[in-house]
Parts: C-alpha cells; sequence; structure tokens
C-alpha cells in the first residue's frame, strides 16, 4: 500500500455524485470571483468619484474588503465545507486576536505617541 | 499510514486529505495562516499609527497612482481563481490541467511582483527612502512583507512544478500543491486589506 504514495493514478475515484458536486462548486467560485472583481471596482470608484466624505467612504471601502475576506476564506479556501471545523476555529481566532492589536498599535503609537 | 486509503478505484476524490499526512499537513498550515493574520495585523497597525508621520516627506497622496494599484490588485485576484480552477483539476485527476494553471499563477505573480518592484523604484525617485520618515518605514515594511510572501509563494510554486513536472498527481504531492493554493489566497486576502488600507485611504484622504 505504502508504494502508492509517489504513484500517480490511472483514474479518478470521484462518484458521478463528488463530479457533480465539483462542478457546482466551480461554478459558485466563478460567482464569488465576480463579486470581488465587483467589489474592487466599486471600491476604486467609491475613492475616484470624490463625491462622499472622506470619513464614510472609508467605513465603506473597509466594509467592502471585509466582504471580500469572506468570499476568499470561504468559497476560495472552502472553510465553508463542513469538515473545516479545526481551520475555522483557527482562522477566527487568528481574525479576533488582530483587532486589538490594530486598535492598540494605532491607540500607542499614532494617538499617544509613547 | 496508508492502510485506511482506498486507492483501488483511483485517485481519492480530496486526495490533498487522503493519509494523515495530508490531514496534518492541512490543520498545521491553518495555524500557520492564524498566526500570519496576527502577524500583518502588527504591521497594518503600525502602519496606521505612523502614516501620518511624514516628516517634510512625501505624503501617500502625492505618491499613490489608482491605475498601477488597480491593474496589481486584478492581476493577483486572477491568480487566486486560476489557482482554485488548478486546484479542482487536481481533485480530478487532470494533472497536464493543473499544471497549465498552476504555471498561469505562477506567471501572473511574477507579473505582480514586478509592478511591485516598479513602484517602489519609482517612490525611491521621489524621494521616498526606507528612512525617510516614519510613513516610509512603515509603508515598505507591511507592502515590502507582503512582497517578500510573494517571493516565497512563487518560489514555491516553481520548485513543486519542476520537481513534480512527470510525477503525475500523487498521494505525496497533492497536499503540497493545496497548500500552495491556500497561502496564496492568503496571500490575496492580504493585498485586498493593503490596498484598501494603504493605498485607497491614502489617496482618498481620511
Amino acid at each position: 500500500m505504502a508504494d502508492h504514495l509517489s504513484e500517480p493514478f490511472e483514474k479518478s475515484a470521484m462518484t458521478n455524485e463528488e463530479k457533480v458536486k465539483t462542478e457546482r462548486e466551480m461554478r459558485i467560485q466563478f460567482i464569488a470571483f465576480a463579486f470581488m472583481i465587483a467589489l474592487t471596482f466599486l471600491a476604486f470608484i467609491a475613492v475616484g468619484a470624490e463625491v462622499a466624505p472622506p470619513g464614510f467612504v472609508i467605513s465603506f471601502i473597509i466594509f467592502l474588503a471585509f466582504i471580500q475576506l469572506f468570499l476568499q476564506l470561504y468559497y476560495f479556501m472552502h472553510l465553508k465545507d463542513k469538515d473545516h471545523g479545526w481551520a475555522n476555529t483557527f482562522m477566527v481566532s487568528g481574525l479576533v486576536l488582530s483587532i486589538p492589536t490594530i486598535v492598540a498599535l494605532i491607540l500607542i503609537i499614532g494617538v499617544v505617541k509613547y | 499510514m496508508s492502510e485506511t486509503v482506498d486507492v483501488s478505484k483511483g485517485l481519492p476524490a480530496h486526495p490533498e486529505r487522503a493519509t494523515l499526512e495530508g490531514k496534518n499537513k492541512f490543520v498545521g498550515f491553518w495555524v500557520f495562516l492564524s498566526g500570519e493574520v496576527t502577524m500583518f495585523a502588527t504591521f497594518f497597525g503600525t502602519y496606521l499609527g505612523l502614516r501620518n508621520g511624514t516628516a517634510g516627506g512625501p505624503e501617500a497622496a502625492d505618491l499613490f497612482h489608482m491605475p498601477l494599484v488597480f491593474i496589481m490588485t486584478m492581476i493577483l485576484l486572477t491568480s487566486s481563481l486560476t489557482s482554485v480552477i488548478a486546484i479542482t483539476a487536481m481533485k480530478k485527476n487532470q494533472f497536464k490541467k493543473m499544471k497549465l494553471w498552476m504555471w498561469i499563477t505562477f506567471f501572473l505573480g511574477v507579473a505582480f511582483l514586478g509592478f511591485e518592484i516598479y513602484e517602489f523604484v519609482e517612490y525611491v525617485h521621489y524621494g521616498l527612502g526606507f528612512s525617510t520618515s516614519a510613513f516610509a518605514s512603515s509603508f515598505y515594511s507591511l507592502v515590502g512583507l507582503h512582497g517578500a510572501h510573494v517571493v516565497f509563494g512563487l518560489g514555491w510554486v516553481l520548485l513543486l512544478l519542476i520537481r513534480y513536472n512527470r510525477a503525475g498527481i500523487t498521494l505525496t504531492n497533492a497536499p503540497k500543491f493545496y497548500m500552495f493554493s491556500l497561502y496564496w489566497h492568503f496571500i490575496d486576502v492580504v493585498w485586498v486589506f493593503i490596498f484598501t488600507v494603504v493605498y485607497l485611504m491614502g489617496i482618498g484622504g481620511g
């Protein structure tokens, strides 16, 4: 059995059901990609148009970035799949930890300037 | 280890996690990525804290050009999609297709890196050296760290593509290609925040 680890395969063991699922997954990923492109356009237009106040534009583009983060993690990196429990645990912990990190750094070296 | 893998019908539908080694790499890589998230957070926090400290040197709004950043963003987003296509081909045991899309991913990454080097050279000509101001140092550290990740990723996929050029998809190399694609998506996620927080916020005032 161990020999199979570095041997290529003649065919795929995918069942028809799995093939259909993979095709559907691929379609969803193309849609997610279209959304990412649209969100990127929107962010650049929001800044380039210079019609809204900067405060609003900045919160808007950061919101768009978080949607893109979600699309990448959950659709491209498969975090939405059921067998990704631990992957979700680690990633969400990392993201949660990074919020106080960023806030603290802005406060300490940007506002208080110690 | 491989006793539990059924290979009689062909390549398993999830070749990247068919073996215990693959499963371990998968979990381990997500631990690594969560650590990377926190590390990038410290660089983002530093940049956000220091971005107004230009010390009389060039400011963000004078330097950044939207068209260049837009092109770089599109290149990196597309390379993320091409690596998704490559991994789907890998799951279907289509080795040639996977190789082709991985090579496309590689060349898109090279194009991105080329633009980034061009950009940095331009900024240095414009008078923004690494130690010109707090803004300059934190900008080069953050965007340069992302660029270093791109360089590492390109070296990684190049090695995999050369080493496994004729190997076909096996239970040994499937996890390796899969982890590369996770890493590449992660780089793309970081870039989404860089173009938003560094470039667009720099151009848009704030």
